[in-house]
């Protein structure tokens, strides 16, 4: 599997990380060779065999609808890098 | 004796205290003492908290004092800086999280202050637990205390190499697919992964939420076995904790193997194997069977070979997800001088994540997306499933698995950082064990030219006791665990 600089740019995009142009050849090369080893996976007959997302035989879990109190909202914007008026600071979304 | 003090196992330090002939003051400076002449050659901690472990100490002697002690009460433990701290930094190893204080303290860590310890300080780790060296901490590497050019092994390096130089009587790490196990080995103490479920994740920083499990690093069997008491149980704050009750996990301890089936998957002992280790695993072959256990090398779970693959789509995929998070908005680093909102969360992403983390999420990202996820994904879920009933099948036969924890002993710093896939190797024997939720410890198993190696005691869901038990005979035949580093 050969994963080219458009792919990782794509992926990168996708995650919403920046990277440098030397970033990109490098993971193009090292995600060709990791997927690469992925290969194994087609030998695993896996008809008719559902998936676990995880291995818990846990389902719905429920709680009580109860109030109780949460963080300390001045303890929670200190660590915040912009607020304003009590609430998070974020830049305009649509222009 | 004091030099002694900082090497002293749990069940001893708790036996000197509540005799009152050692106080828990005593103890934790003899530990910050240990800290200050060590730390600066092995680099296990991110931030030693001196001024607030000695306040815990006196509050821990007040308590001894009191006759109102735990097994815990008044002991020095060190905590991977993956689990948040009140008031304290958290930091994950990455600059993403760099000066970033938690609001609340994880519930494990909740657990250990109840149960009265005392909090050393955060150790190093791989930036956000991905690693197997904790190399790609952004601060700096640890150094195995055992050879100080090598690695300690990671993700919880920081943590392995606290307890075996002596800057902690215990620790906790994290292991998503061997970061407590592999480590421990490398290190020569002992480290247990808890079935997934057992310990809540409440307050641990997320990296794969299906494979992560908190567990503690300790000298002894029975120490891990005390910290296992102490931090599991079902947390409402942790749904995928489980509702099943916790026994005693020291009370089985002494009961030996006489009579108990053991495996010996031989997908774990593969051609490829570093002799030196494959030496130590026939002794501990040897050593069980002569303590009367039944040892059935004859035993196959073919689909380990696409363990590592599985782990690699689901660890990667489920990380791209949880470490959406970081967006310069919330908290931790935030880059500002964008033209745009996107361009300032490209930039805080770009610009605070180290090479691995990055790495990760863009292989999760191409895992999860759109052509790709029936190939990668879906078949990895697929193929976890196979993994799994591969394991309960073998349980149906044998009340334990025993395997390496690692192909090799401890490597040089810097020999595989340029190749991350032979990086991915070293967790090969470790990471089966997560994907199928399952419960393994590492207990040192000897000496390989002078680096510590460990041996794998693998369980059923929710068995631990079993584990501790194998663990614990195989332990008591030898006395490696005495055995301290020439630092």
């Amino acid at each position: 599997m050969e994963i080219g600089r458009e792919t990782v740019l794509h992926l990168a995009r996708l995650a919403r990380i920046d990277l440098t142009s030397d970033e990109v050849s490098t993971y193009a090369a090292q995600l060709s060779e990791i997927l690469g080893h992925f290969d194994v996976l087609q030998r695993v007959d896996t008809e008719d065999v559902e998936p676990t997302a995880h291995t818990l035989a846990l389902e719905d879990v429920m709680v009580e609808d109860r109030a109780r109190p949460s963080l300390p909202r001045d303890q929670v914007l200190a660590l915040a890098p912009l607020t304003e008026d009590g609430y998070l600071r974020v830049r305009a979304v649509l222009e | 004796m004091t030099n002694d003090l900082p090497f002293l196992t749990i069940a001893e330090a708790a036996e000197r205290l509540l005799r009152r002939d050692l106080s828990s003051r005593e103890l934790t400076q003899a530990l910050l003492d240990r800290i200050a002449a060590v730390d600066p050659r092995v680099r296990a901690y991110l931030a030693v908290t001196a001024q607030r472990a000695l306040e815990q100490a006196d509050a821990a002697d007040t308590h001894i004092a009191a006759r109102n002690a735990t097994p815990l009460t008044g002991i020095p433990v060190a905590i991977k800086d993956v689990l948040v701290t009140r008031g304290t930094p958290t930091t994950c190893g990455s600059r993403m999280l760099e000066g970033f204080i938690s609001p609340y303290d994880a519930t494990v860590v909740a657990r250990l202050q109840e149960a009265g310890a005392v909090v050393l300080g955060k150790t190093n780790m791989d930036e956000f637990a991905m690693g197997s060296s904790t190399e790609n901490s952004a601060y700096f590497p640890t150094r195995n205390p055992w050879d100080l050019e090598r690695v300690p092994g990671g993700s919880s390096g920081g943590s392995a190499a606290a307890v075996a130089a002596g800057e902690a009587i215990y620790a906790l790490g994290s292991d998503t697919g061997g970061s407590i196990r592999q480590p421990a080995a490398l290190c020569g103490v002992v480290g247990m992964k808890p079935t997934y479920g057992r310990v809540s994740r409440y307050g641990l920083v997320a990296f794969a939420s299906s494979l992560d499990q908190v567990g503690p690093f300790t000298r002894t069997v029975r120490d891990a076995a005390l910290v296992l008491n102490a931090i599991c149980g079902h947390d409402p704050l942790d749904s995928t904790s489980a509702p099943i009750d916790v026994p005693d996990f020291t009370a089985d301890l002494e009961k030996g193997v006489r009579g108990m089936r053991i495996g010996v998957p031989r997908e774990y002992l593969p051609d490829t194997l570093d002799q030196g280790v494959r030496e130590r695993m026939t002794e501990a072959l040897k050593t069980l069977e002569a303590h009367g256990a039944e040892i059935d090398t004859d035993v196959s779970l073919p689909s380990t070979e696409a363990a590592l693959a599985v782990y690699y789509i689901i660890a990667p995929s489920e990380a791209s997800a949880n470490l959406a998070r970081y967006d310069g908005v919330k908290y931790g680093y935030s880059y500002r001088d964008g033209k745009t909102m996107w361009e300032d969360m490209e930039k805080t992403r770009g610009r605070g994540f180290g090479a691995e983390v990055k790495r990760r999420i863009i292989i999760g990202t191409y895992a999860l997306s759109a052509g790709y996820y029936d190939a990668y994904y879906l078949k990895a879920l697929k193929v976890r499933t196979v993994i799994r009933r591969e394991f309960d099948a073998a349980f149906e036969r044998y009340d334990a698995l025993v395997a390496p924890v690692t192909p090799t002993p401890a490597f040089k710093i810097g020999e595989k950082t340029a190749d991350p896939y032979a990086m991915y190797l070293n967790d090969v024997f470790t990471l089966p064990v997560n994907i199928g939720g399952l419960p393994g410890i590492s207990v040192p198993a000897g000496f390989v030219d002078g680096l510590p190696v460990g041996l794998q005691v693998i369980g059923k869901p929710f068995d631990e006791a079993t584990v501790f038990r194998v663990a614990h005979a195989y332990e008591q035949a030898h006395d490696w665990y005495t055995k301290r580093p020439p630092l």
